[in-house]
């Protein structure tokens, strides 16, 4: 090497990676990353394409819970994170192959914890039957912890039972996973609403864990709100409910409010009973719409059309009774920071209804907490909580989930309940919830099986996303309990899974291996490994064969080698093919499984996740 | 080997070139070579350089012989026309070609054993005639297809990976093509695409007879301590004569270069090479002193690269024959076979 290729080693340039770091690696399963319980998603998508859809399901149930529930509701942070999705245009589609492993699953009873027979002496009261509680009563019961649940509704689930629609979610579904946990030991106080937590402190518990979600649904004060209020509706209450079936009929006319998941939920709903010309509003343009964009394809797909930028104004009352709901019409304009604001165009303009569903959004309510017994409350009225440990700031007393975050979604609650749960389990042992905190558990395993054998599939599928088959809308809509997406069959389930890059699969580079014969940088497909001079990281970003312009994702950069130049391989697009360990002569490249675990309070419940970790 | 595709998924960010074209673009199969073959390399450098000539891979036609680097012209440009020749006859096939097609571009791509053995002979005469063409040859001094042998371009003093002495000197090309005429001749090392790419592009557009001998060192049988053609030889004992920067006539030059250091070509098609020297010991103008220099060199153990010799005088083999300024198969049938009447005139001038 001539030495003015080499350009002389900065101060600033970059440090080499440091593998050791779990986190190294666990950013690069952008899925996994993304994750808020960090579910192994390449690993159970290879065992579904193996098959082994009971493994798969007990993986995915000793990360988040509710693979079923979840396979068919979560908000999916893996998808949008999906490494495929900045190859091609759509990602994997990770929730709904959760779906086919809780699908076609074997009978999993003999796989769960052993609930001792023997407690440990320590009583926990959960309050709220939603994820989040559920959650922490998971991980305790098996450490022999007496959990006792109090639920105001008849039955458990909490949200998951009571907002999401059954043609999402079947209650079927939602029974078998709360009934796994329920059936474990957990003295469920169901139709018993907490109205103090001092008269709950007061039993004695040794903690108190409070998962009461947000159940209060925003209103909107505007004229004619009193005198029309029979036939307007709080969307998550109308919601409940459905579910429960207090409510069977809607009118022919429903116009819905809000442009979230809820408002997506209420009109589908109100759609299958009864209503005729279901509109959904939202003042906002459509693109700042806060559902998900699945979700408002399924609406859509109904036939339910979505008139964006229309701000409410007036509830039209007519004989006091609602005759419909007058709006203004908006526009958004931003300033240069990007904030928007919502300008009114001077039209107005009202849809005739019969009903009215309000979906624009939830607060937290904390009525029934005493606020002289030590737990203090801070902006928004919210708890004071402490976002690692959960607990608030009285000893003894966690919040997790929407109580204690504001609304989020069903597998962040999980999460939550997850350190909850360690948490309470270091507090009742007397240990410190900080300093004692478990760490991950990592492991990185060499998948060479042969000379170009590898133990995963490395091929690259250059197949589009499977889409998910639906039952008839004609049918659909007839009835409120049928379920409108089929789910994947076992063929679609494997096509689909093989779209998966396997992103744990990482690329191991060892230094001193290298002979630097490029036979890597000419072979990889998508041009992310270099070997140049080192540099200050904007610098070296730019002077790569492509430029690495996502920030977001790291270089992995590594020593200096023997012409002084260093390997620089950008992260951000690696298709884990292992064609650069296929090519390299010495064996500097490799590709090594790398296993993430993220620690509960009951490591024996997590057998399947620590297979590889020693 | 590998056995599996590479995938056609690329970067998004991949840069284009005028045609529209990403370097993958220029690319080939996936090499069925030993992985780490400098013969690779050299297979990712002609695509770059072919990539950043914007060249139209249909006006270009690859020609081989035998051995490991012949089968090279399957790994890349796989949309142009190739012809994998008899061993050694590749010169003979490519003179014919360029012969009746002179619009073509012609890259031979040849081995040490295609070139300086079995192939010696037609190879000294394609210098000679000047044929317009690009001669690369992927040098890595043993017989690896056979299993190691010495070939005939195996240094001296370089063993054997079993440890055997080599009795016989060298044959060295770069002087070798000096002496008979070539008139672009060039060393380069596969393991330094920077420097290699741009002599590959300088070759693209000399007209005449350019030579490229490229070390590609055999990670198989010839990338041991004891061998003059291993990535770790060649990196500790490269002497880089220059650095090559190939301006393209539509861009305008806006640095001067330093008098003295920079030697600047123009090529016949209207764009400039410059040369920047990093030894100014001799000319790469003049033939005897490039010899000179690569004789002195090469007693030191050292291996030159760079672009050795330059003749601008712009001659290739049509020029000297006077044939006609059209490819054949553009003359009208009329020309190419003027009938019997001409044929007995021309018999009759014989009589």
């Amino acid at each position: 090497m001539s030495s003015v290729d080499v350009a002389v080693k900065t101060r600033n340039s970059m440090r080499a990676t440091d593998i050791t770091d779990p986190n190294y690696f666990h950013k690069v399963v952008d899925c996994q990353w993304a994750c808020p319980t960090h579910t192994p998603v390449p690993e159970y998508i290879r065992l579904v394409a193996q098959g082994r859809y009971t493994d798969a399901y007990m993986l995915n149930w000793e990360s988040n819970v509710f693979p079923g529930i979840l396979g068919r509701t979560c908000d999916r942070p893996c998808e949008p994170a999906c490494r495929r999705g900045r190859l091609e245009d759509k990602p994997v589609a990770i929730c709904r192959l959760k779906r086919v492993a809780a699908d076609y699953r074997g009978d999993v009873s003999g796989l769960l914890p052993k609930i001792p027979k023997k407690k440990n002496g320590k009583r926990i009261a959960l309050l709220g039957a939603g994820p989040a509680s559920l959650t922490v009563a998971r991980d305790l019961m098996p450490l022999g912890y007496s959990c006792v649940l109090f639920e105001k509704d008849p039955r458990g689930g909490g949200l998951m039972r009571t907002n999401i629609p059954s043609f999402r979610l079947p209650e079927k579904v939602i029974n078998e996973e709360v009934d796994m946990i329920l059936d474990m030991g957990v003295e469920a106080r169901f139709g018993h609403e907490v109205t103090s937590l001092k008269s709950i402190l007061d039993e004695g518990f040794d903690g108190v864990f409070v998962g009461t979600g947000a159940p209060r649904g925003k209103d909107l004060n505007i004229p004619g709100r009193e005198e029309a209020a029979k036939n307007i509706h709080i969307g998550i209450d109308w919601l409940t409910s459905v579910a429960f079936e207090h409510v069977k009929k809607i009118g022919k006319r429903v116009v819905v409010i809000g442009g979230g998941n809820t408002a997506m939920d209420c009109c589908r709903s109100a759609i299958r009973l009864g209503g005729k010309d279901v509109r959904v509003t939202v003042r906002s343009p459509r693109a700042d719409m806060k559902a998900s964009d699945w979700e408002i394809e399924d609406a859509e797909r109904e036939g339910i059309p979505i008139f964006d930028n229309h701000q409410p104004s007036e509830f039209i009352v007519e004989n006091g009774k609602l005759a419909g709901v007058k709006f203004a019409r908006m526009s958004a304009e931003y300033d240069k920071d990007g904030r928007r604001k919502l300008i009114p165009t001077g039209e107005e303009l009202i849809f005739e209804c019969d009903d009215v569903l309000m979906a624009i959004g939830q607060d937290n309510a904390f009525p029934w907490i005493e606020r002289d017994i030590g737990l203090e409350f801070g902006e928004w009225d919210m708890p004071v909580v402490d976002k690692t440990t959960m607990m608030s700031t009285r000893a003894g007393v966690f919040f997790g989930g929407d109580a204690g975050w504001g609304p989020e979604n069903i597998i962040w609650a999980v999460a939550h309940g997850h350190q909850a749960a360690i948490s309470i389990d270091l507090y009742c042992s007397g240990q410190s919830l900080t300093a004692s905190r478990p760490a991950p558990g990592i492991s990185l395993v060499s998948q060479k099986m042969g000379l170009h054998e590898w133990s995963y599939a490395n091929d690259y599928s250059e197949d589009s996303r499977v889409a998910v088959p639906h039952v008839a809308t004609k049918k659909s809509l007839k009835n409120l309990k049928v379920e409108v997406e089929l789910g994947y069959d076992v063929k679609l389930a494997l096509e689909e899974a093989e779209r998966c890059l396997n992103c744990d699969v990482q690329t191991v580079f060892v230094r001193n291996l290298c002979i630097e014969c490029d036979a890597c940088v000419d072979i990889c497909p998508v041009d992310c490994i270099n070997f140049t001079a080192n540099g200050e990281e904007q610098d070296l970003r730019q002077s790569l064969r492509v430029p690495a312009v996502n920030e977001e994702q790291d270089l992995y950069i590594s020593d200096q080698l023997k012409t002084g130049r260093i390997m620089a391989k950008d992260e951000d697009l690696c298709l884990h093919c292992g064609l650069c360990a296929e090519r390299c002569p010495t064996g500097a490249w490799d590709m090594q499984k790398f296993t993430y675990v993220e620690r509960q309070a009951n490591p024996a419940g997590q057998v399947n996740c620590m297979a590889y970790i020693s | 080997m590998t056995y599996m595709k590479k995938p056609n998924v690329r970067h998004p960010g991949l840069r284009k070139n005028e045609l529209g074209l990403t370097r993958r673009d220029y690319e080939g199969l996936v090499s069925t070579l030993c992985a780490g073959c400098g013969h690779d390399s050299i297979s990712a450098a002609i695509i770059e350089a072919c990539f950043e000539l914007d060249l139209p891979a249909h006006r270009l036609a690859k020609l081989s012989g035998i051995g490991c680097s012949s089968k090279t012209p399957t790994y890349f440009l796989n949309r142009s026309h190739g012809f994998n020749s008899v061993h050694g006859r590749m010169p003979s096939i490519a003179t014919g070609a360029n012969l009746a097609n002179r619009d073509l571009i012609y890259l031979g791509v040849s081995g040490d054993g295609d070139t300086a053995s079995i192939g010696l002979g037609q190879f000294c005469h394609a210098m000679r005639r000047r044929v317009n063409m690009i001669y690369i040859v992927e040098n890595n001094g043993t017989y690896g297809l056979t299993k190691g042998q010495f070939s005939a371009t195996s240094d001296r003093v370089s063993k054997s990976k079993k440890g055997e002495a080599n009795l016989f000197e060298a044959i060295d090309l770069c002087t070798l093509a000096i002496h008979l005429g070539a008139g672009f001749v060039a060393r380069g090392f596969s393991g330094d695409k920077n420097h290699l790419v741009p002599l590959i592009k300088a070759a693209f557009r000399y007209n005449g007879f350019a030579f490229i001998d490229i070390v590609s060192p055999c990670v198989t049988f010839n990338d041991h301590e004891d061998s003059t053609k291993s990535y770790d030889y060649v990196r500790a004992h490269n002497e880089a004569m220059d650095r090559l920067d190939l301006v393209p006539e539509r861009e305008e030059i806006t640095a001067q270069a330093e008098e003295g250091q920079t030697t600047t070509v123009r090529m016949h098609d209207g764009s400039l090479m410059r040369l920047h020297k990093l030894d100014d010991s001799y000319d790469p103008r003049d033939s005897e002193s490039a010899l000179t220099t690569l004789r002195k060199r090469y007693a030191k153990g050292q291996v030159v690269t760079g672009l050795l010799h330059i003749d601008d005088q712009d001659t290739d083999l049509h020029k000297l024959l006077g044939t006609t300024s059209q490819p054949l198969n553009a003359v009208p049938m009329s020309e190419l076979c003027p009938g019997n009447a001409e044929l007995a005139k021309i018999n009759k001038g014989f009589r």
